[in-house]
């Protein structure tokens, strides 16, 4: 039988799915293995025993100093940053970018911009937010609309201009003004496309904040990863690079549960 | 009285002549089917009629007055794909326009207002013979199911004028004869002028009161820029069908009988 024809059974392709993580951890411990065995001091490959001690003194224990628990105090902030700076493109996405997909108006107007824009490399703003906004909150949201709304924006006009030409107009022949064709036509058509392209948004929305935590902040998990860098403390960044990811793909999956529940009609065959 | 009059219509594109000189006039409650060679501009025509594109020259009139310069809920509209909106179920679909007519804010109605709009929709639904399937998405449905459901939705506004883009070009045989028999019910029953364009010369023969074609008479590699499609053939039926009356033939089908291998060849002819 050929290659392209072969489908592994359910077991099969559950062992599959495990089997590069299992490679990955099992790489990992025989590196460590190897160093420690050289090195017993060694910090680059910590041994898992170390890994849930440093879990277990970050998530578990307060902090001496502050009384915090770290891990879900860096988690708290970061996200909330996240959210914000999320939510924030969200909503200038929805207005700028069914303005621009609905009106021929507005789309001369604003569309060559927005591309402009968006290709500003956001990292390079950096500097400038600080200068401007100061070292708080407000710069490190900034940064994380400015890497992610230009493409939410271009995302979600360009599937509202996507929508067949016959909808509009057969939702004019059913009596509908230009709001009425925005709310009731575009607007719950693009929705579903605007979570997927927001489910693609996480990893860049990810990056900026990191970026933005590492030059300045108190607390966030960037922050506490370019913290320790400085005490090559491999045993705190390896469990934080892991927890990042794991909120990514969480954030990922419920992102995409949601629009399968708000819009069952979007998973339907041919509905596009 | 006439329900669309088109005079001396012209329409280009840059160079591209693509209509030239048509004029036409249909009477009310007639039943208009365009017919004609791929690229001879029918549906360029239709979109006239509809307000979505303009004639570079010449004038329409609906019932004596000139058109507005875009689509309204005075000319319904069924194409052959992207009729319903795949987000709304098919009861959703049908309330889709009286919903948007009675709420400009939102366009969506609640109460008593719902309640009145929902019962027409559903009487509607009955109609087009699509019970059952209220809670449905359009993606669900079959191609004639989702044409039945297109018709439901613009019968719902009482459109003056109802215009078909080949509604029933990429249905099979069976599903397009038994949604033949409901479409001719529905043109006698709600006072409507329709205008179809349609490939489908026995589709034409057998719904039309009228048949018009659209041909290029010049057809020289040279010439075909600068001349454009125009009315060659127009046959009014014989003997004439007439909205809500019985044509001289008593009935068109046996009464549970639609079948239409059995009665394919009447039903050809210019009855």
């Amino acid at each position: 039988m050929r290659w392209i024809n072969r489908r592994p059974s359910r077991g099969a392709t559950l062992v599959l799915h495990c089997l590069p993580f299992a490679l990955l951890i099992v790489a990992y411990l025989i590196g460590s293995a190897i160093r420690l065995e050289a090195n017993p001091n060694d910090k680059l490959l910590p041994s898992l025993a170390t890994l849930a001690d440093t879990v277990n003194r970050m998530a578990f224990q307060p902090d001496p100093r502050t009384g915090d628990y770290l891990l879900w105090s860096d988690t708290a902030a970061s996200l909330w940053r996240l959210f914000a700076g999320l939510g924030i493109s969200t909503a200038l996405a929805l207005v700028i970018g069914l303005l621009i997909g609905l009106l021929p108006v507005m789309r001369a107007t604003l569309a060559p911009f927005i591309a402009f824009v968006s290709m500003v490399p956001p990292l390079a703003l950096l500097p400038i937010l600080f200068i401007v906004m100061g070292l708080g909150e407000a710069s490190k949201i900034a940064l994380i609309v400015i890497g992610v709304a230009p493409i939410l924006i271009r995302d979600l006009s360009l599937s509202a201009q996507a929508l067949p030409r016959e909808q509009i107009v057969k939702a004019e022949t059913l009596s509908a003004s230009t709001w009425l064709i925005g709310l009731r036509v575009v607007l719950p058509q693009v929705l579903p496309r605007l979570l997927t392209s927001l489910r693609l948004q996480l990893g860049p929305a990810f990056l900026f904040l990191i970026a933005a935590e590492a030059i300045s902040a108190d607390s966030g998990l960037g922050y506490r990863i370019f913290l320790v860098r400085r005490y090559l403390s491999m045993d705190v960044i390896f469990p934080y690079v892991a927890w990042i990811t794991l909120l990514a793909v969480i954030g990922d999956r419920l992102i995409d549960l949601a629009r399968r529940r708000v819009f069952p009609w979007s998973e339907l065959e041919g509905a596009r | 009285m006439t329900a669309l009059t088109v005079e001396r219509v012209w329409k280009e594109y840059g160079d591209q002549i693509v209509l030239e000189n048509i004029s036409l006039e249909v009477a009310p409650r007639a039943f208009v089917a365009l017919v004609g060679p791929s690229g001879c501009g029918k549906t360029t025509f239709l979109r006239m009629l509809l307000g979505q594109e303009q004639p570079t020259r010449g004038r329409i009139l609906l019932d004596g007055a000139p058109l507005p310069p875009e689509p309204g809920p005075d000319r319904g509209v069924v194409y052959q794909r992207y009729s319903v909106f795949p987000h709304l179920t098919v009861l959703g679909n049908v309330m889709f326009g009286p919903e948007l007519r009675a709420s400009r804010r939102l366009g969506r109605t609640f109460g008593a207002t719902r309640r009145r709009i929902e019962e027409q929709a559903r009487t509607m639904i009955g109609e087009v013979g699509l019970e059952g399937a209220e809670t449905k998405y359009p993606a669900q449905l079959s191609g004639g199911m989702q044409q039945r459901l297109a018709l439901a939705q613009a019968l719902m506004m009482q459109p003056r004028v109802l215009l078909l883009d080949e509604p029933f070009g990429a249905l099979d045989p069976g599903i397009r004869a038994d949604i033949h028999v409901l479409m001719k019910r529905l043109w006698n029953e709600v006072p409507m002028t329709v205008v179809m364009v349609t490939h489908d010369l026995r589709e034409a023969f057998s719904l039309a009161t009228r048949i018009i074609a659209f041909e290029r008479t010049r057809t020289r590699t040279e010439e075909l820029e600068r001349y454009g499609a125009t009315i060659t053939k127009d046959i009014v039926l014989w003997p004439p069908r007439v909205a809500g009356q019985r044509t001289m033939f008593e009935i068109d089908t046996l009464p549970g009988r639609d079948d239409p291998a059995l009665f394919a060849a009447p039903s050809g002819t210019t009855r």
